[in-house]
């Protein structure tokens, strides 16, 4: 799943909860013996998510050390740190930095576009809703349609739309996803295309929960737009900025389906990030122990990063 | 702002729709390239001067999207159901009950949050082999059910926690009601807006993900729609008009309610991600 089991678990923007400590100690047993009686309720969840998740996590995990392979019959031979030293050694290198790449321009890019979007979109615009739910619309297709449409877009000299305007207009033509360094370029745009609308909407939230009056004595008092922007605004926009930035981090590390669409790690494999290489491992090397080894290095960073990020900006969320 | 001039504004709206046109012009190009015969070369950016509807056509009869759309909508229906049951009944005891272990076994379920998919990917195909399930909407279905769960669990809890009261479930109990009979007609009812936000967080995810069919359905005959585009676009790879009259087909149905629906599907977005 790459769309939405990305969401991490942060209590900003919730009222605080009925707060045990709050409630007099009769109650309080009371409280318990709720959750108590019912607690066999958690069975069926919990054997499913056993079975599907916890469990092979830790099969991938174990796989990761082995020479792992379609062929292998029983089990198969430990190897170390084998797998991590060949993936290094080929291609893993330069896919984790271009994975790393990739998801920080969309981060960022998402985030200043989304953003000022949402900005606009929230002030008198005539017939904003409808404007909001256009730009929030390609959040709802399917990534995998989006990486085609923009395939041809951004296609060859002769065939692509972008080019075939080129050409009626005298320009040369440029083979955007025949180059490496154009195709990561496109490869971002189309992310971008498809995910400003999600950023837009939670930035949209947040500017809900900014008093109008708070804004207006700022504007009193000689604030200017973007002074009040950045003092008045941003601080409340915290909790959104927060889980923006983990939500498109975390899916920018993930992205699978537009690059197998668009150049499907080509040309030359220089478009391959973490992500398309393990599938590639795993289906045309059937080599069961490196893409293991590929996810969990592909787990490492994110638990990783999103625990700094996280620890991050919930101390700037509590400063500001 | 109250402040912005005539002029200020007037700049918002040209922005605001101009940015809009920019996100139009794919899927402007998307229907005028759809409504042209192959051979006709003209700048996608201008209608065609032949107009036509036999891409549709063709791209119905000859690809798996007709059988794909009833496979879609078994997995996604199936999978949403199971993953709203279990992922409500689990969440109950975790939101309610205050003990050490329920708190660690939220954050056990939490940990799924941050898990890629990836590293579970090859025990469960192997598993999914084993169990003669490979191919099989079924495969999916499991695989889904377990990978929604820690999100649907995550969304009901802090829900229960934050605006179910517990008074309704003790005036309940009071009137003789047993726990069982409380969580049933008491707080599933109040649940109702997390509930529709699940549902549509998680059938819009399930309905649109690519990788896990790619990986448990292919080799065999039945595929979800976004496998049936892509073997689609294997099959034709250079006839543009074509694929993407199989594109716009596989996008309608997901359009049409989102617009239906815009509403609560944006506020279930909003309020899902927010957390």
């Amino acid at each position: 799943m790459s769309s939405s089991g990305v969401e991490l678990p942060t209590r900003s923007g919730v009222p605080p909860a009925v707060k045990e400590t709050s409630i007099s100690p009769r109650k309080r047993r009371r409280v318990r013996s709720v959750g108590r009686e019912l607690w066999w309720l958690i069975l069926p969840g919990a054997a499913v998510y056993l079975y599907v998740v916890v469990v092979p996590t830790f099969q991938g995990l174990q796989g990761a050390f082995t020479d792992w392979s379609f062929g292998t019959v029983g089990a198969p031979n430990f190897t170390g740190l084998e797998n991590f030293t060949r993936i290094f050694s080929t291609d893993a290198g330069p896919a984790v930095f271009r994975t790393l790449q990739l998801a920080f321009v969309v981060v960022v890019a998402q985030n200043i576009i989304g953003l000022a979007l949402a900005l606009l979109l929230n002030g008198r615009v005539f017939g904003r809703n409808m404007l909001r739910t256009i730009v929030f619309a390609p959040m709802v297709v399917s990534s995998l349609v989006v990486g085609y449409l923009f395939k041809y877009i951004f296609g060859p000299p002769g065939v692509g739309g972008v080019n075939q305007v080129l050409a009626a207009l005298g320009q040369q033509p440029v083979d955007f996803l025949g180059n490496p360094t154009t195709a990561m370029v496109i490869i971002i745009v189309t992310v971008l295309w498809q995910s400003i609308g999600g950023n837009m909407i939670i930035y949209l939230a947040g500017l809900q929960g900014v008093p109008a009056e708070l804004e207006e004595a700022a504007a009193i008092d000689g604030a200017g737009y973007w002074t009040r922007f950045w003092f008045v605004v941003r601080p409340l926009l915290a909790p959104a900025i927060t889980i923006n930035l983990m939500l498109g981090l975390i899916g920018g590390l993930k992205i699978f389906d537009q690059i197998f669409a668009l150049t499907n790690g080509g040309p030359g494999n220089q478009t391959q990030t973490i992500a398309t290489l393990i599938y590639t491992y795993f289906s045309q090397y059937a080599d069961y122990g490196r893409s293991a080894a590929l996810a969990l290095l592909l787990a490492i960073g994110i638990a990783i990063l999103s625990i700094i990020q996280f620890s991050v900006l919930r101390r700037q969320e509590r400063n500001s | 702002m109250k402040t912005t001039g005539l002029w200020s504004r007037f700049g918002a709206n040209i922005t605001a729709y101009g940015s809009t046109l920019i996100f139009l012009l794919p899927v402007y190009v998307l229907i005028n390239l759809t409504l042209r015969p192959a051979d006709d070369l003209t700048p996608p950016i201008f209608p065609s001067s032949r107009p036509t509807f036999d891409n549709f056509i063709t791209a119905w009869t000859t690809s798996s999207l007709p059988g794909s759309i009833i496979t879609s909508l078994i997995v996604t229906s199936i999978s949403c159901l199971v993953v709203l049951v279990i992922g409500t009944m689990a969440s109950y005891p975790l939101a309610r009950s205050t003990s050490r272990l329920s708190t660690g076994t939220f954050y056990f379920f939490m940990m799924g949050l941050l898990l890629p998919f990836q590293l579970a990917l090859i025990p469960l195909y192997i598993q999914m082999r084993d169990l003669g399930l490979l191919g099989t909407v079924w495969a999916l279905i499991i695989v889904y059910s377990g990978v929604q769960l820690p999100f649907t669990v995550f969304l009901i809890t802090t829900f229960l926690r934050a605006s179910v009261p517990l008074d309704y479930e003790e005036a309940a109990q009071i009137d003789g009601c047993s726990p069982l009979m409380a969580f049933w007609h008491v707080v599933i009812p109040l649940l109702r807006p997390a509930l529709g936000t699940c549902v549509i967080l998680n059938s819009v995810g399930v309905w649109n993900d690519f990788f896990t069919p790619l990986i448990y359905l292919s080799g065999s005959g039945q595929v979800t729609i976004p496998m049936a585009i892509y073997q689609f676009v294997g099959q034709y790879t250079t006839n543009w008009p074509l694929i993407f009259a199989s594109l716009l087909i596989s996008m309608v149905p997901v359009l049409a309610l989102y617009l239906m629906f815009q509403r609560y599907v944006i506020q279930g977005f909003a309020g899902g991600l927010k957390g």
